[in-house]
Parts: C-alpha cells; structure tokens; sequence
C-alpha cells in the first residue's frame, strides 16, 4: 500500500523524530516502495499458521524477585546529558 | 622470521604457549599493524594503552601458569559491544561519547579466558546495513581492492577488514539477518552466526531482539571455534540465553564429515545469481561429496518470502528497542520548546538516514489498522520459514549455498537504492528468522580476484557438525589468497 506524505508525518511524530517537510514526499516514495516489496507476502497461505515470535522454545525463565544490583547512583548517572545531584534533569513534563 | 601479524589464532596461542614470543610482542605488533591501517577505518577507537596493559597482564599470568584459553591472543571488538569505561556507540551518533559503566557477557567471557582488547570496530549505525556506508564514522573500506575501493560488507564491516587486514587474530561481530556471513563473504575470512540463544545478548546494543545474535569473525575455521567456545554460555542476564553445555568446539574441525547428508536447497538458485557464484556452490558440492558426504537436493518452498518479512520484522523490533535513545539519560540531547520536541530533535539530530527509514517502517506496521496486515502476517510467514528448515532437517544434517549474491562491490554503488541493497543478504535472513546457525568461509576468487563464501546452515545447536563440514571445505578449497598490502 502506497503511504503518503501526511502518513509520514503522523508516522514520524508517533515515532518521535522530526521530520522537516521538504523530507515527507521522498521518504513517502521511499516507504511506499518498500511496502510495495513486502506485499508479496499476502501470496503466503497463512491460514491457521501460529506466529513466530522467538525461535527459543523454551519458556521464560523465572528467578528470585529480589534486588540484583542498585545504590549507585554516580554509575547511573554518568552518562546523563544533564543532571543535578542524584537526578537526572530533564525538560519541563507538567504544564 | 615469524611475522606475528601473519600468524592464525591457532599459531598465536601455540606460539605464547611455547615461550617463541610473549603476549606484550604479540600485542605491539597488532597495535602497530592497527595504526599503519588507518585508511581502511576499520577501527574506530585505538586502545593501544589497554591493549598492552592487558598483554602485560597475560604474560605475568602465563608466567604463574595461569594462562586462560585465549590468553594474549589480541582482538577486535565491534562497537555494538559495550566495554566499561570505552566509548560505545553503535556508530551512531545518537550515543555521542557513551561510556558503559558496565562490560557485555561476551567480551567478559573473552577477557576471562585472557584475551587482549586492541579497540573497536566501525559498524553500519546500529548493524543496520550490508555495506558499512551507514556508520556516523564514515564506510570501512575492503582491504580487498581492484580498480576501485570496496565495501567489506556490513554491517560487521570493522570486524572482517580488520581481521582480512591481520589487525587483529579475531574479531567479535553480531548478525540479525546476514552481518557476520557477508562480511566473512566479502573479505576470504570465516564466520560463524551461532544458534539464537548461544552468545548472550547482554551488553550488546540492541537491533532486533529476536534475531540479534553475536559470534566470531577470524581467518581459520578452526580459529572461529577457538572463539565460540569462549564467548558462548549461559547468562543469567539475557532471558533468551540457552542454558546448554558449550562444548570446545575446536574438537569438531578436522573430524570426518563422511556419511553426512548435506541439503542443496534449490530455491537458493535465484534468478540473475552470477555464474561464478553458481560455479563455487558446484565446487563445494563437490568437495563434500570427495570427503564422504552424501548430496541431497531439499525444498525450502517459502525462502524468497523471508527478505520481505525480515524488512517488517525487523524494523517493527527495531523501533521499539530504538524507543530507548530519548537524550534524557545518555547520549544526545538537542534541546526543543518542550518535552516532545527535545524528543523529536534529539532523534533527528542522532540517526541516520537508514535508521530513521527503518524507525518509521517499523512504526507504521505496528501501528493500529496495520499491525494484522504487515506484521502479524510476518510472524506467520516466518513460522512458514522455520518450518520449511524442520522438515529439510528430517532428511539432511545441514545445508550448503553460497553466502551472498555477489561479490563486494565497489563503495557507493548501492548507496541510493534501499532494496538493492537488501538483496545482498537474501541467502543469509532465512538463518535469522529460524534461530539457525550459520557458517560463511571462503571458498575460492572471482576472475577479479575477490573473495566469494559458501554458507553452511545447521540444525539448532549443531554447530560442532558445522566445524566439521566447514573444517573439510577449508582443507579442500586451500583458500590461501591474502589482500595486497595497500594501506
């Protein structure tokens, strides 16, 4: 299915990455193109057929529900682009 | 006089057992031939000073007769690993100078049995890529050169020239649909994608959760098992990591392969494939019917279905995992009017390209009203697939095709076409999406003498019957050919 600029536009905010306009129609022709590709799927009779989500046949491991690791905040923070004593600072979330 | 750059893994833990040269001689070597080979940008951090304090480490344990199974042996280490207190980046520019406080559960293993760090290695941004044009850090270029410069594939591109160029005696890579085998393809070296669940993922930078996985690139078949066996385990830390024996998977190399049913699956023989590469899956056939295996042509009906479902499933995981790089707790942060904005210029400033094409993709068929459509309907394609793999396995013990449809092809020249581009690993995703292992090693040049790969697909954990087989093709094929020195 051919996807359009504004779809890209919704796409691009749900996805949390600004897109300038002049972007939109190239990356709608590029998309579409690809979708196009993976269109040949629908040839695959896939009635009945369970989905795969992992080849581990296994199920989840469960462990302890108890603290593995913790109390350093030095460690968590050292990254941090900004941060304030043990917090990380970021932009204004409640108007 | 022994050059060590020169020297297998193999050769190079002999040689340290032995007493002909120490770990620190060994390593300054590497780090030599590592600064000498810049214009190749396979490295993308040097860590010269660790690298010889780790040497000099190894030399005083060997010395006390502690020495570990790879102890002194130098290596290079893709930067989607994470190492505590080297920089990490994925090679994208969204991590920025990411400095892990914390060490990934392979490289740990490595440095456990005493392995040498010489630094990392250039990717395609994220592993998203065949040809290594995608990294923020500019394309590693193929020690391999004829009349003009070479992609060394991708995205473990660092990996294979690195290890091709004899940087390094090794090199950690990862795979989710073909990243270790073409680049081994492209280069004349050897790489093994293990079984899903083998390598931990712990650490590792995450693609594409449910293929991701990490094995080795090296020069010997026998140096890749040297090195499987100590980066795979158990980890308690990756929810996926199968709790299994890891066997010394060197034993496996040279043991006879008589008697073994090799598949020939022949939807693998694709339209426009070059007769070269027809030719040298005609070779290998016939070197493993010389060394006793019997040949038996097997139907893996949905193969050129597991491109497309790759490019749903993979994106679809991908912007999820990717969800994580906000510029609030590491990495890049271009501050905007308000919270979401910050959000939206940080990941625009932070990916490339390809990554956020792949964002998007991966966005939209998870989003409501298509999620049935592309990815649900994936998900059934990929049973179809692993199920196709079930029943060859009923008849063969693994399955021989070539690795990739051509060889490396010059830099840029796939650079404006996404699915040209994604072809390059139509023999090598199907591995992905069953959690199969996989082998590339080289078996012979093209008439303009660049390397070509034969793959070798196994049963799940059967990875030792892969050590054989591809320890029978290397004897037969006596791949000796080595790149012209021109860096």
């Amino acid at each position: 299915m051919a996807i359009d600029a504004a779809t890209v536009r919704k796409v691009a905010r749900l996805a949390r990455i600004a897109e300038p306009e002049d972007r939109l129609e190239p990356l709608a022709r590029e998309i579409s193109g690809i979708l196009a590709w993976i269109e040949q799927l629908e040839e695959v009779d896939t009635d009945g057929v369970e989905p795969m989500t992992t080849s581990v046949a296994a199920t989840l491991p469960m462990r302890e529900d108890v603290v593995t690791e913790g109390g350093d905040p030095a460690k968590v923070l050292a990254n941090a682009p900004k941060a304030a004593k043990d917090f990380f600072v970021v932009p204004k979330v409640v108007e | 006089m022994t050059v060590l750059t020169d020297l297998t893994l193999k050769a190079a833990l002999d040689g340290l057992a032995s007493k002909s040269f120490s770990a620190e001689e060994l390593t300054r070597a590497h780090v030599a031939a590592v600064e000498a080979a810049r214009p190749l940008n396979a490295f993308i951090l040097e860590t010269p000073d660790k690298a010889v304090d780790m040497a000099k480490a190894s030399d005083a344990r060997r010395a006390r007769g502690e020495a570990g199974r790879l102890d002194g042996a130098p290596l290079g280490i893709k930067d989607l690993f994470c190492t505590e207190g080297v920089r990490t980046t994925a090679c994208s520019k969204i991590l920025g100078d990411f400095k892990p406080t914390y060490e990934s559960t392979v490289t740990a293993n490595l440095w456990r049995d005493g392995a040498v760090m010489l630094g990392k290695l250039n990717l395609d941004e994220f592993a998203m890529g065949s040809s290594n044009e995608t990294s923020a850090f500019g394309p590693v270029v193929n020690p391999w050169k004829i009349d003009r410069e070479l992609t060394p594939g991708g995205s473990s591109g660092g990996s294979a020239a690195a290890v091709a160029a004899g940087l390094c005696l090794g090199a950690t890579a990862t795979d989710t649909g073909g990243s270790i085998r073409q680049p081994a393809s492209f280069t004349g070296t050897v790489g093994i994608k293990p079984t899903y669940g083998r390598c931990s993922r712990w650490g590792i930078v995450a693609f594409a959760s449910s293929l991701d996985q990490a094995g080795p690139i090296a020069r010997t078949v026998e140096d890749a098992a040297i090195l499987m066996t100590s980066m795979a385990g158990h980890d308690v830390k990756d929810s996926t990591s199968l709790d299994v024996e890891v066997p010394d998977f060197s034993q496996f190399v040279g043991k006879s392969v008589k008697g073994l049913r090799i598949g020939i699956p022949k939807q693998y023989r694709v339209d426009g494939m070059p007769a070269e590469i027809e030719k040298l899956w005609e070779q290998g056939i016939a070197w493993l019917k010389e060394a006793g295996c019997e040949i038996v042509e097997v139907s893996l009906p949905h193969t050129k279905y597991a491109l497309p479902a790759y490019y749903i499933i993979a994106p679809a995981e991908a912007s999820s995992n990717l969800a994580r790089y906000d510029g609030m707790r590491y990495g890049l942060r271009v501050e905007g009017a308000n919270l979401t904005e910050t959000y939206e210029n940080s990941r625009a400033a932070g990916f490339g390209e390809e990554v956020k094409r792949r964002i998007l993709i991966g966005t939209y068929v998870l989003s409501a009203g298509y999620y049935d459509a592309y990815y649900l309907k994936a998900l059934k394609v990929r049973r179809r697939i692993a199920d196709d793999f079930d029943q060859a396995f009923g008849k063969v013990d693994a399955l021989l095709t070539p690795t990739a449809p051509s060889a490396a092809f010059g830099l840029g020249e796939n650079a404006d076409d996404p699915l040209a581009m994604y072809l390059n690993d139509i023999f090598t995703v199907t591995v992905n999406l069953a959690g199969l292992p996989g082998m590339s090693l080289p078996g012979g040049l093209d008439a303009q003498g660049l390397p070509l790969g034969l793959q070798l697909i196994g049963r799940p954990l059967d990875e030792g019957t892969l050590f054989s087989l591809g320890g029978a093709i290397e004897k037969a094929a006596d791949f000796q050919a080595k790149p012209a020195k021109w860096w």
